[in-house]
């Protein structure tokens, strides 16, 4: 019986333990090669050009962990022109066409493994900072509302997709962020993408408070229409 | 005597500093422009397509050359409504030093081949 006792307190301690082991040894084996795991960001063009990959060492601080299961398991291209739009773009007959012969396609893990590095991400929170200075109140926005904040008012179209055949092609597809993303990133990042990559060519536009809740809101409402990434 | 000599130097490596990290017009444009105005400057970019108001097309002399180097800067540094343009062109002054902008608004004349008009 104590024995028994034992054995069940074991598996409740160790098994957690043996996950995030297990997830981090696949971070480190298969996904580092390409991902940032460690930090910083490109401080340089030269670095950033150099990038395959999203940076992962914030993944804990960005992503939701139940979005990263799922996305793991059946990868699907979230941004159209891949990481970096330069390297992935030729002339075209009427304007700059996206090269897709030069696109890789992200390998897809076993559901085990894809739990297990999903968990192994989520510990990764340096910019706990960033996100704690975030606080997005509960809320919606007409999506038609939204889309005005989104096009007119602050042109965001012009570089990302928000349906997906409607927008431009060099940032990451935004109908499906709120199922990828934490509010609070979402509105850190829309704050200062430099605080988060300080090379990005995502610029500051000093939005104000009530548009990034718009946007959140926004994004959050694209999201019940449940897009799949293309 | 050793020290001394460094901190005469001090304000040398000081002075330095800001030249870390400044990149080139040309190696910025490729990296922040491109995406809009295309890989030849022609207005062209990936992005342009859903676009209600097209990117100006840098090669294009006369409308370049009706811009003055101070609009240019502005523009760039504040975005498309500083000078009552479109919102779709953002503000790179959190991304560009005011120098780097000085060299991207010398960069924008040789694309178009064209001087400020008088």
């Amino acid at each position: 019986m104590r024995m028994t006792a034992w054995f069940l307190a074991a598996g409740v301690l160790c098994s957690p333990l043996a996950i995030a082991k297990d997830g981090a040894a696949i971070l480190h084996d298969s996904c580092a090669s390409c991902h940032n795991l460690t930090g910083p960001a490109p401080q340089t063009l030269k670095e950033l050009w150099a990038r395959k990959a999203p940076d992962l060492f914030y993944a804990g601080n960005k992503y939701r962990q139940e979005w990263l299961v799922g996305w793991l398991q059946k990868p699907q291209r979230i941004r159209p022109a891949g990481q970096f739009y330069g390297d992935h773009i030729k002339r075209g007959e009427k304007q700059d066409e996206v090269d897709t012969a030069t696109l890789k396609d992200h390998a897809a893990l076993s559901g085990d493994d894809a739990t297990a590095v999903a968990a192994a991400l989520m510990q990764l929170k340096p910019k706990s900072d960033l996100i704690a200075k975030e606080n997005i109140p509960p809320g919606k926005i007409p999506e038609y509302m939204g889309e005005m904040v989104f096009d007119k008012f602050l042109g965001c179209m012009a570089c990302h997709r928000y349906e997906p055949d409607e927008g431009g092609l060099s940032g990451p597809e935004l109908y499906t962020a709120a199922q990828r993303l934490q509010r609070e990133y979402i509105a850190s990042y829309i704050r200062s993408p430099q605080a988060w990559d300080p090379k990005v060519w995502m610029p500051n536009k000093h939005v104000s408070d009530a548009n990034i809740q718009k946007l959140v809101y926004f994004f959050e409402a694209l999201g019940g229409e449940q897009h799949d990434a293309k | 005597m050793p020290n001394k000599i460094w901190v005469a130097l001090l304000p040398l490596a000081l002075a330095s500093l800001p030249a870390l990290g400044k990149e080139s017009a040309a190696d910025n444009y490729k990296t922040y422009c491109v995406q809009c105005h295309g890989i030849d400057g022609n207005g062209k970019g990936i992005n342009i397509r859903d676009m209600s108001v097209q990117p100006r097309d840098h090669t294009d002399g006369k409308a370049m050359s009706a811009r003055s180097d101070d609009t240019l800067f502005k523009v760039i540094k504040e975005g498309g409504p500083s000078i009552d343009k479109s919102v779709l062109m953002p503000p790179w002054g959190d991304t560009f030093s005011d120098e780097e902008i000085k060299d991207m608004v010398q960069h924008l004349r040789t694309l178009c081949k064209c001087k400020p008009a008088a």
